[in-house]
C-alpha cells in the first residue's frame, strides 16, 4: 500500500493522487466511528493538537476538534483575540513559544497567504493548513472529494462546474487543484472580476457562461460571495450577482439529472444558491459536513505516523 | 580573504600595475599602469615604466580591470531613523565593497530629506564614510504627495536629484509642477513609477504564480501607466525626468520610443530584474519581495535587451536594507526591497559573460551614465581627477555566503549564490576604501 510520508499538510498542490486516495480510503474507513454510541477510539491517546485560528470559522475549527477528540487526542485552541497576536508577537514567536509546549500537530487558519508554510519553515510540530488567504484550505478540498467519491463512485471523467468568487476563494483553488488531480473535468464562471488570472494553468477551464459551465455538469459547486468584498468594485450588487450567477432551480436543467449540488458554507441563501436548490435531494451540503470529520480524522491519523503501519 | 578594516588606509601613492584600465569615456581599454597621488590620478603608464616613489604603494593587478569608481544612484541609506537597517557608515561600507564609490540616497528616510536640514545631516555623516554620498531630496514636502518640497533650499544644501521613490507622486498636476520647478534648479526629477489604485497591497506581480500562491498580484499595467505618464510630461514640459527600477518589457519599450522621439528620458533597472523572475519566490520567499515585483521571462529578457541597446541607461541597486523583523514575517506583511551593493557587479558580470553587454557598456551602466544623469563628477579616468577606481577580478569566483554581507542588513534573494567575478579594490580619492589584494 502507498505510504504517507508527509510531515505537513500545506495545501491540495503537495498531494499526489496517491497520497488523496490514500486520503480517502483512510477516512472512509474513520467514518463509521462517528456512527457508533461511543464516538472514541484510543488512536490518537497522548497526542497534544493545538488550533491556531487567525480568523474566524465554526465549521473546520469544530470539524477538526472532534475530529482529534473522536481520536483521543488532547486539544487545545486558541483564537486570535485570545492571543499574543493583539499584543504584537509575531506569528514566528507564537510559534516557537506553542512548540516550546511540544505539540504534536498545530493546525492553523489564518488570513495570509503561506503563513502555514512559514511556520512549517520554523517549528517542529506538523502543520494543517486550516486555510489560508486565498491560497488553499486542502482539508476542504479532500472533503469535497470524499462527498463526490461516496456519491459517483469514482472522480475520474466527472465534469465539476465551480460557480462563484474563485479569486478569493481557496476552497476552489483547492478543488480546482484536488479534481483535477484526480481525473475530474473542472470548469469554472462567476463574473470576470472575480476569475484570477492564469487560473488555467490549476487546471480549470474557464467558461463564457453560466449555462454553458453547468452544461451536463456531475457536480454543481457554488462558493460563498463574501459580503466584506462589496466595498471593492467587483461586481455592482448582490441581486444582480443573483440574477446572473446565482445557481438556481431553472439553470440546474442544464446539469444532469443526478447532478450534485455542494457549497463549501456558510451559505448566502438566495444569493449565490437558491433554497430550494440548497434543501434539494440533489444537495450533498450537509455530507461535505460529516465527512469533513472523518477527513480530517484521516489527515490528523495519518501524518502522525498511521500510514507508517499501513 | 574580504578584508574591509584594510580601509581606510592612505598612501600618499598608489601604483596600480599590470591592469587592464578601461574607460569608454576617454576611449582607453588597454593594459598598462596607474599612478595615483595626493588622491588624483597622477597618470598613465606602459607596464613597468612608472615612477617609483618612497612610500609607494603597488599592486600587481595583472588580469585584472581597472575601472572608473561605479556610481550606484538608486540606494536606501535608513539613516536618519532606521538605522537599525542601515546606517550611512555601514551603507557606504556596503557599497566600497561590491567596488562602488559613490551612492545617491533615496530620501524616504524617517525623518524624510525633504529640507535641508537633513539633507546637511546626511552629508555631514557621509564624511567619514567609505564612498561619496549624493542626497536625493523629496519632491513633496514630508513625501506625503501634495505640496512641492523646498527644491531650491535642498540644492543648495547638496541634494543632486528629486525623488518620492517608494511612495510615488499619484497627482499628475503635482508631477508636472514639480519637472518644471525643478527646471530652475537644474535639479534632474526620478520617478517612482506605479499607479497604486492598481497596485494596492499587492504582493507580487499577477499571473498564474500569484493566483497558484493566492498572493494579491501587481499587473504590470500599474508601471506602465506612470511610465507613459511621466514620459508624457517630460516630453510636454520638457524637463528631464529619470525613469527608476524599470521591471516590465513595456515599459522599457515605452521608454525606448520616447527617447527615438528626442524626450530628455533616462532610465535605470536593477540586477534583481535581469537576473531573477518571480519564480524566485518559490515557497513565500520574502527575500524576493520587492517592488515593483519581480517579473516574468519575457520581461527580463527585455531589461537585458533595453540595457544593452540603450532603452536602459544605469543599473542602479536599488539597495534597501530590511531586518529579519520586515521579512521573517507573513509574506503579505513583509517589507518589500533587498540589499544589492555587494551583488551588483557579479550579476553585472554575468551578462557580460553572457555576451549581453561587454565590458565598456556595463562601465557605461555602472559609472559613466550615473555620473552624467546626476551631474556630478567621476565616470571617467582622467588624469588630474580624483582617484575613484574600481578594480574588478572578473575570474574571482566565490559564494555570496551570510557572513560575507558586509551591509547591516542581509535580506538578500542570492545569498548561497555562486558568482564568478567580483570588485577586489575599491578606492576613493586616493583612499583604499575595500580591498582584498595584497600590495
Amino acid at each position: 500500500m502507498h505510504r504517507f510520508d508527509h510531515k505537513h499538510i500545506l495545501s491540495m498542490e503537495d498531494l499526489s493522487r496517491e497520497d488523496i486516495s490514500l486520503i480517502l480510503q483512510t477516512a472512509e474507513s474513520f467514518k463509521e466511528i462517528s456512527s457508533r454510541p461511543i464516538k472514541k477510539v484510543p488512536t490518537l491517546r497522548g497526542k497534544t493538537i493545538i488550533s491556531l485560528f487567525f480568523e474566524p470559522s465554526t465549521r473546520t475549527r469544530l470539524s477538526f476538534e472532534i475530529a482529534a477528540k473522536r481520536m483521543s487526542a488532547d486539544t487545545f485552541s486558541i483564537a486570535a483575540s485570545t492571543s499574543s497576536a493583539v499584543k504584537g508577537e509575531t506569528l514566528v514567536d507564537t510559534a516557537k513559544n506553542l512548540t516550546a509546549m511540544q505539540p504534536d500537530i498545530i493546525i492553523i487558519r489564518h488570513s495570509f497567504s503561506g503563513s502555514p508554510n512559514l511556520l512549517a519553515k520554523h517549528i517542529s510540530a506538523s502543520i494543517i493548513n486550516a486555510g489560508d488567504g486565498t491560497h488553499e484550505h486542502p482539508s476542504q478540498g479532500l472533503l469535497d472529494l470524499m462527498t463526490v467519491t461516496e456519491q459517483k463512485g469514482d472522480i475520474k471523467g466527472l465534469k465539476v462546474a465551480i460557480i462563484g468568487d474563485i479569486a478569493h476563494s481557496r476552497v476552489a483553488h483547492s478543488d480546482i487543484i484536488g479534481f483535477t488531480k484526480m481525473g475530474a473535468n473542472v470548469h469554472i464562471y462567476g463574473p470576470s472580476t472575480l476569475i484570477p488570472p492564469g487560473i488555467e494553468n490549476l487546471g480549470a477551464t474557464v467558461c463564457c457562461s453560466l449555462q454553458e459551465a453547468l452544461q451536463d455538469a456531475d457536480v454543481v459547486m457554488t462558493l460563498r460571495i463574501q459580503k466584506e468584498r462589496q466595498k471593492d468594485p467587483l461586481f455592482p450588487s448582490l441581486r444582480e450577482y443573483a440574477s446572473f450567477f446565482g445557481v438556481n432551480r431553472r439553470i440546474m436543467e442544464a446539469a444532469k439529472p443526478d447532478a450534485l449540488v455542494m457549497h463549501p458554507g456558510p451559505i448566502n441563501r438566495g444569493v449565490e444558491l437558491d433554497p430550494d436548490i440548497a434543501d434539494s435531494t440533489c444537495s450533498v451540503i450537509l455530507d461535505q459536513v460529516t465527512n469533513g470529520v472523518a477527513v480530517r480524522m484521516a489527515l490528523l491519523y495519518l501524518i502522525i505516523g498511521g500510514g507508517d503501519k499501513t | 580573504m574580504t578584508n574591509p578594516s584594510a580601509g581606510n588606509t592612505s598612501a600618499t601613492a598608489l601604483l596600480l600595475k599590470n591592469g587592464r584600465i578601461i574607460d569608454p569615456k576617454n576611449g582607453r581599454d588597454e593594459t598598462g599602469d596607474l599612478l595615483v597621488e595626493h588622491g588624483k590620478i597622477a597618470g598613465f603608464f606602459p607596464s613597468g615604466q612608472a615612477p617609483k616613489s618612497d612610500g609607494m604603494k603597488s599592486f600587481d593587478l595583472t588580469g585584472k580591470w581597472i575601472l572608473p569608481g561605479l556610481i550606484d544612484m538608486h540606494v536606501h541609506l535608513r539613516e536618519p531613523g532606521e538605522e537599525y537597517k542601515e546606517t550611512i557608515m555601514s551603507g557606504t561600507r556596503a557599497a566600497a565593497a561590491g567596488g562602488f564609490t559613490a551612492v545617491a540616497c533615496m530620501p524616504n528616510t524617517n525623518p524624510v530629506n525633504d529640507n535641508q536640514a537633513i539633507t546637511s545631516l546626511i552629508l555631514d555623516k557621509a564624511e567619514k564614510g567609505y564612498a561619496r554620498v549624493y542626497p536625493i531630496g523629496c519632491i513633496s514636502k514630508g513625501g506625503k504627495g501634495k505640496m512641492l518640497a523646498e527644491f531650491g533650499e535642498m540644492k543648495e544644501a547638496g541634494v543632486v536629484a528629486l525623488s518620492d521613490d517608494g511612495r510615488p507622486v499619484a497627482n499628475s498636476q503635482l508631477m508636472r509642477r514639480a519637472l518644471e520647478y525643478a527646471g530652475n534648479y537644474n535639479l534632474l526629477v526620478i520617478c517612482h513609477s506605479e499607479e497604486l489604485a492598481l497596485s494596492e497591497n499587492g504582493a507580487m506581480n499577477e499571473g498564474a504564480l500569484s493566483t497558484k500562491l493566492g498572493l494579491r498580484g501587481i499587473p504590470r499595467s500599474a508601471e506602465e501607466i506612470m511610465v507613459y505618464r511621466d514620459l508624457s510630461l517630460a516630453e510636454y514640459t520638457g524637463k528631464p525626468i529619470h525613469i527608476a527600477h524599470v521591471s516590465t518589457r513595456e515599459s522599457v519599450s515605452l521608454i525606448r520610443r520616447a527617447k527615438e522621439k528626442g524626450s530628455p528620458v533616462t532610465a535605470e533597472s536593477a540586477p534583481h530584474y535581469f537576473s531573477l523572475t518571480e519564480k524566485a519566490i518559490d515557497s513565500y520567499n520574502t527575500l524576493a519581495k520587492m517592488n515593483p515585483p519581480l517579473r516574468t521571462t519575457d520581461d527580463l529578457l527585455a531589461i537585458r535587451e533595453g540595457l544593452q541597446d540603450g532603452a536602459l541607461d544605469v543599473i542602479a541597486t536599488d539597495h534597501a536594507p530590511h531586518s529579519m523583523l520586515e521579512k521573517d514575517v507573513e509574506f503579505d506583511r513583509a517589507a518589500n526591497g533587498i540589499i544589492g551593493l555587494e551583488t551588483a557587479v557579479p550579476l553585472a558580470m554575468e551578462l557580460v559573460r553572457d555576451n549581453v553587454l561587454d565590458v565598456a557598456r556595463m562601465v557605461e551602466l555602472l559609472s559613466v551614465n550615473p555620473a552624467k544623469i546626476l551631474g556630478v563628477a567621476g565616470g571617467s579616468l582622467s588624469k588630474g581627477a580624483a582617484a575613484d577606481i574600481t578594480v574588478i577580478d572578473p575570474e574571482r569566483e566565490f559564494i555570496y555566503s551570510a557572513d560575507m554581507v558586509v551591509s547591516k542588513s542581509g535580506n538578500s534573494p542570492f545569498l548561497d549564490r555562486k558568482f564568478k567575478g567580483k570588485a577586489v579594490l575599491t578606492i576613493l580619492g586616493g583612499r583604499i576604501t575595500f580591498s582584498e589584494l595584497d600590495s
